[in-house]
């Protein structure tokens, strides 16, 4: 069995890495510059976050790891990231509302990670909830702005709720790995998170006009068992290609 | 061979390093250089703390922390990073923060420690170059993660504001 903290290191490193990978798809390609800058960015410190957790779980792991070799040659079958995240980005809408989901749960988990009984996973959530905190505050004013605007965005929106509440609760689910964190002080007891957490979607869905619609299947093994869906194979077959065909390759 | 260097003559030498996308600040003034060390034996230890988690100028300070240490002989050395606590603007300098406007960004205007510049829009943001508090955010969103733009609505000159971090 591997190492539990490397696991959970994972889980963090590889939620923020997928997340950054796919926001930086809307990289020159935004309908307004400042929708570029603002994903690009935010996509920029995804990817610092992911890169400082990989540091510590390719130490754990040993054997000529680095966070390069984590992100670059592990298959899907090994990355632990939750399913939401790993959604194609599909409209404006769609990216919102997956990212709305995905920082309230973010920001909540990196709160409580900042008094973690290891002290290198509170210093690197100290730094980072800054960051999140920065990030909410955009997808939560575009939440309201899609859902309570004009009568075509409050569409998408709807759909895109529609479309991606089922992913929501992964994240907020405790698997094998957040319990063993959960019990070493490591991480936070997700089961007590959870209803914080959709106490603030629901306020927040309530005023952007939006209706969360009842949840279907749930019970899903992205983080726990590496089950993805079938999205996770494209996004590494295009951001691994350039390292699996140059392996090592440097700037 | 060790050559035996003063922990002032280390300082003088990473004054010479720059934060690439804010030429004007060293790392000193920018709160990055934690601290300096000399062991008996002349290994110098400098203890450096990144700002944003994905700052892309991190791996560059380093690279040029190594140069001007290299280029002046000194090849003993070590530098580690240092997380906790993390870096924020509020250990700015009042020379810094002049040295920003002097350079046209806004610094940031408010502590960290206030909660509401994560809950909204910052307070007013005076104009770097005419002072103007009449001024409007463009985009939290700016040119590199620390900053937003701004415009003044008084001289009309956009302009960068570091953020509160």
């Amino acid at each position: 069995m591997e190492n539990n903290l490397y696991l959970y290191l994972l889980q963090l490193g590889d939620n923020a890495l997928i997340l950054g990978q796919r926001l930086c798809e809307w990289t020159g390609v935004a309908a307004e510059l400042e929708i570029d800058l603002a994903l690009s960015n935010i996509a920029l410190d995804l990817l610092g976050q992911s890169n400082q957790w990989y540091e510590y779980a390719a130490e754990i792991k040993g054997e000529n790891s680095s966070p390069d070799t984590l992100a670059f040659f592990r298959e899907a079958h090994e990355f632990r990231n939750v399913q939401l995240v790993e959604l194609p980005n599909g409209n404006f809408a769609d990216t919102i509302i997956r990212s709305v989901i995905f920082d309230t749960f973010h920001q909540l988990l990196y709160e409580e990670l900042t008094r973690s009984s290891d002290a290198r996973i509170g210093s690197i959530a100290a730094r980072a909830i800054k960051e999140i905190n920065y990030h909410i505050r955009y997808s939560r004013n575009w939440t309201l702005r899609l859902g309570d605007g004009t009568q075509e965005s409050h569409k998408k929106a709807q759909n895109a709720l529609g479309r991606i509440w089922d992913y929501a609760f992964e994240a907020l689910t405790p698997g094998p790995i957040d319990r063993w964190a959960f019990k070493n002080g490591i991480g936070p007891d997700l089961d007590a998170l959870r209803p914080v957490w959709l106490n603030r979607m629901e306020k927040l869905f309530e005023q952007a006009t939006l209706e969360i619609p009842a949840p279907g299947f749930i019970d899903r093994k992205g983080k726990s068992e590496g089950i993805h869906t079938e999205h996770l194979g494209y996004i590494l077959a295009e951001m691994q290609s350039l390292q699996r065909t140059h392996p090592g390759l440097e700037w | 061979m060790v050559k035996h260097t003063s922990k002032e003559e280390i300082l003088r030498l990473l004054d010479q390093v720059f934060d690439p996308e804010i030429p004007t600040l060293t790392i000193r003034e920018m709160g990055m250089l934690r601290g300096v060390e000399i062991s008996e034996e002349g290994k110098v230890t400098i203890r450096f703390t990144p700002t944003y988690s994905g700052c892309p100028a991190t791996d560059l300070i380093k690279v040029d922390i190594k140069a001007v240490l290299q280029e002046n002989g000194i090849e003993a050395f070590e530098i580690i990073d240092v997380l906790s606590p993390p870096w924020t603007t509020d250990d700015f300098t009042e020379e810094a923060r002049k040295k920003l406007r002097d350079n046209g960004i806004a610094p940031p205007v408010q502590a960290t420690s206030d909660k509401s510049f994560v809950l909204d829009s910052p307070k007013t943001v005076p104009c770097p170059y005419c002072q103007s508090e009449n001024t409007e955010l463009l985009s939290n969103f700016g040119t590199t993660a620390c900053k937003a733009l701004y415009r003044c609505k008084s001289c009309l000159q956009p302009f960068d504001y570091f953020k509160c971090h």
